[in-house]
């Protein structure tokens, strides 16, 4: 079973009294001294509070330590020894935060060993000398029980002061998990958003010539790791989407020639059919609270929104247009659904509430708009906007406000991170029609490739893991 | 004298290839008065897929005008071009009224994804429709949509797209 617990209450507060283990007092080598900080010298004030400035679209990035995590008992786990394992912690800590485009990380290169007992009191002289405004340090340490400790702590060192502290215990086979959850709690306590580096991202991985591309279901943590193929390839699979609870996933294959929606479960690899018949169902969704996918359904050749139970049953449906009316995003709260449909003549994004009723449109301004993603955080629309070119754009959920955020031939397909601030989507070349996948912050800045061993494409972000 | 012997075949049998017949007289007989003449085919023998049976896949594409007909960007209506063309299928369909078939409709890559799978859906059904008002029953017509993601045309030029934009007779065997 993998499961992580909070080893500690997140001390946001200077000065409150660390609680290190839910249960047993911590090891005495372990306890932090005490947690009283220095005052500042008379008539100084306190400096400001340390953050992230994250609005207006430029930011500049904070420069961060991250340092080789020590362990106090060097010992082989399977996932290599606690002394290995401290240096890939910190790999994986600094390239969560660096891919961010929010920190400069000073790689664990560049800075000196730090000594266990350093770990809760850093020398803030010397990472002051780096230029770091901020310092991460952590340990590892196996358990004897078979699972890895993993402490995280960040700190403000030109106030020299703690700002955060947290404790993971995993079993060895998930330790990028607890490196995930460390930069996830230094990275919401220095921008105030929400965590996302410890979640995971289906696609289809893409091989083959234009003419056939060979397409299979693939899983991969949001970093690139841990990528694996769910599908053999034998079928043209495409949009897969996570299930909110994460144990399966719904899409669209064409096997037996007869394109349908499947939902797979991710533990048993069991397959099964969701919608019965012969006609052309695609474009799934769950709902936000698991019960019910949203799909697509070409009948007499015509195509409108439908949801059925995610057990199957009968399809309710939604919309009755004579245009094509596909795609389809919950809002967060699962009362709404932004879709798109060509009833007006051309691509165009509506907003209706989850049972069809009260259909709008929300897009004006020219041009064809597909592939509403309603942010998790409920506040925009994400969409790709077709002139010729796929550009991947932004919107306020009433429509308007619109911004755009790439610049290439053709990129399509956005899906929001957990927290709503990265948008991942696939990049196509001209040409070549060979697809990638790639990410954006949602002021435009920070564009990147997603590394896949194949091409890449339809990515589907999932939920924050627990 | 050797009497050559003809043999009365059926339908759109071959006729013999030149070259692998036997020795046949310097000067046929005459022809017998308002027969046909074919003659047996002498090929050596090999695998059956050497003659184009009646009915089959291979014999609908040899017979028909095409078995694709195009669309324009963003449409599904069946100009009078691919009418000519579905015409021409029907033809055929209505000498082998066993045979059933499918429908599979295209996009070019200009398109995203899903909204391409039911624009291809609807040229499928197009393609369909006029195959059944010109008397092919429509439950000897399945139909399947590829959206954008079996191209024939590999170039992302007007070219390329506009031989993407399709549907395609298929003779299911």
């Amino acid at each position: 079973m993998k499961m992580i617990r909070d080893l500690l209450a997140t001390a946001a507060m200077v000065g409150a009294a660390p609680v290190f283990a839910q249960d047993a007092p911590p090891p005495a080598a372990l306890v932090p001294p005490s947690a009283q900080q220095p005052a500042p010298p008379a008539g100084q004030a306190a400096p400001p509070p340390l953050e992230v400035s994250v609005t207006g679209g430029i930011s500049a990035p904070m420069p961060i330590a991250i340092p080789v995590m020590p362990t106090s008992d060097p010992v082989a786990t399977p996932a290599g020894t606690t002394e290995e394992l401290g240096r890939k912690l910190a790999d994986v800590i600094t390239k969560d935060l660096k891919n961010s485009g929010l920190f400069t990380p000073l790689g664990a290169g560049q800075l000196k060993p730090v000594a266990f007992p350093e770990v809760t009191a850093p020398t803030f002289d010397y990472w002051g000398g780096t230029g770091a405004q901020a310092l991460v340090q952590g340990y590892v340490r196996a358990n004897g029980d078979g699972n890895l400790t993993v402490g995280c702590y960040l700190y403000d060192v030109s106030a020299k002061s703690e700002l955060t502290r947290q404790g993971f215990v995993v079993p060895p086979s998930d330790w990028r998990r607890a490196a995930h959850k460390c930069a996830d709690a230094v990275y919401t306590r220095l921008t105030g958003e929400g965590p996302y580096f410890d979640s995971r991202v289906v696609y289809v991985s893409e091989s083959g010539p234009k003419a056939h591309r060979i397409k299979r279901l693939a899983i991969m943590d949001q970093d690139g790791a841990n990528g694996r193929f769910l599908t053999n390839g034998q079928s043209i699979v495409l949009t897969p989407r996570f299930a909110p609870n994460q144990q399966s996933i719904v899409y669209l294959s064409f096997a037996n020639d007869r394109p349908s929606i499947y939902v797979y479960e991710i533990g048993s690899g069991r397959q099964r059919l969701v919608v019965s018949g012969v006609n052309l169902n695609f474009a799934p969704r769950f709902s936000p609270d698991g019960h019910s996918i949203l799909f697509s359904m070409a009948i007499g050749g015509n195509t409108d929104l439908y949801s059925v139970a995610a057990t199957g049953g009968t399809p309710r449906r939604l919309t009755n247009s004579p245009g094509i009316d596909t795609g389809g995003s919950y809002s967060p709260d699962g009362s709404k659904i932004a879709f798109e449909s060509d009833r007006s003549g051309g691509q165009q994004i509506y907003v209706m509430n989850a049972d069809g009723s009260n259909q709008q449109r929300i897009t004006f301004a020219g041009g064809r708009y597909a592939t509403p993603a309603w942010s998790p955080r409920g506040d925009l629309i994400a969409f790709t906007r077709v002139t010729g070119n796929f550009r991947i754009g932004v919107m306020s959920p009433t429509g308007g406000n619109e911004k755009l955020l790439t610049n290439a031939w053709q990129d399509e397909g956005p899906s929001w991170s957990p927290n709503g601030r990265v948008l991942m989507f696939f990049r196509t070349g001209q040409g070549s029609g060979k697809s990638d996948l790639w990410s954006v912050d949602l002021t435009g800045v920070n564009e990147r490739a997603v590394p896949t061993p194949l091409d890449g494409s339809d990515p589907s972000w999932g939920p924050l893991r627990p | 004298m050797a009497r050559l012997t003809t043999t009365l075949l059926v339908a759109t049998a071959l006729v013999a290839v030149a070259g692998c017949a036997p020795k046949r007289p310097k000067d046929l007989p005459p022809p017998p008065q308002g027969a046909q003449q074919t003659y047996p085919d002498q090929r050596p023998s090999g695998p059956v897929g050497d003659q184009i049976l009646p009915g089959s896949s291979a014999d609908f594409k040899r017979s028909v005008t095409s078995d694709t007909v195009h669309f324009s960007t963003d449409m599904y209506d069946v100009d009078p071009e691919a009418r000519a063309i579905l015409d021409s299928q029907v033809a055929w369909l209505q000498k082998f009224t066993n045979v059933r078939i499918t429908v599979e409709g295209h996009a070019d890559e200009r398109g995203t994804r899903e909204y391409n799978l039911a624009l291809g859906d609807r040229r499928a059904n197009a393609a369909k429709n006029y195959l059944a008002t010109r008397g092919i029953a429509p439950e000897r017509i399945s139909t399947i949509s590829y959206g954008k993601e079996r191209p024939v045309a590999m170039g992302s030029d007007e070219a390329s797209w506009a031989q993407n934009r399709r549907a395609v007779t298929v003779v299911l065997n």
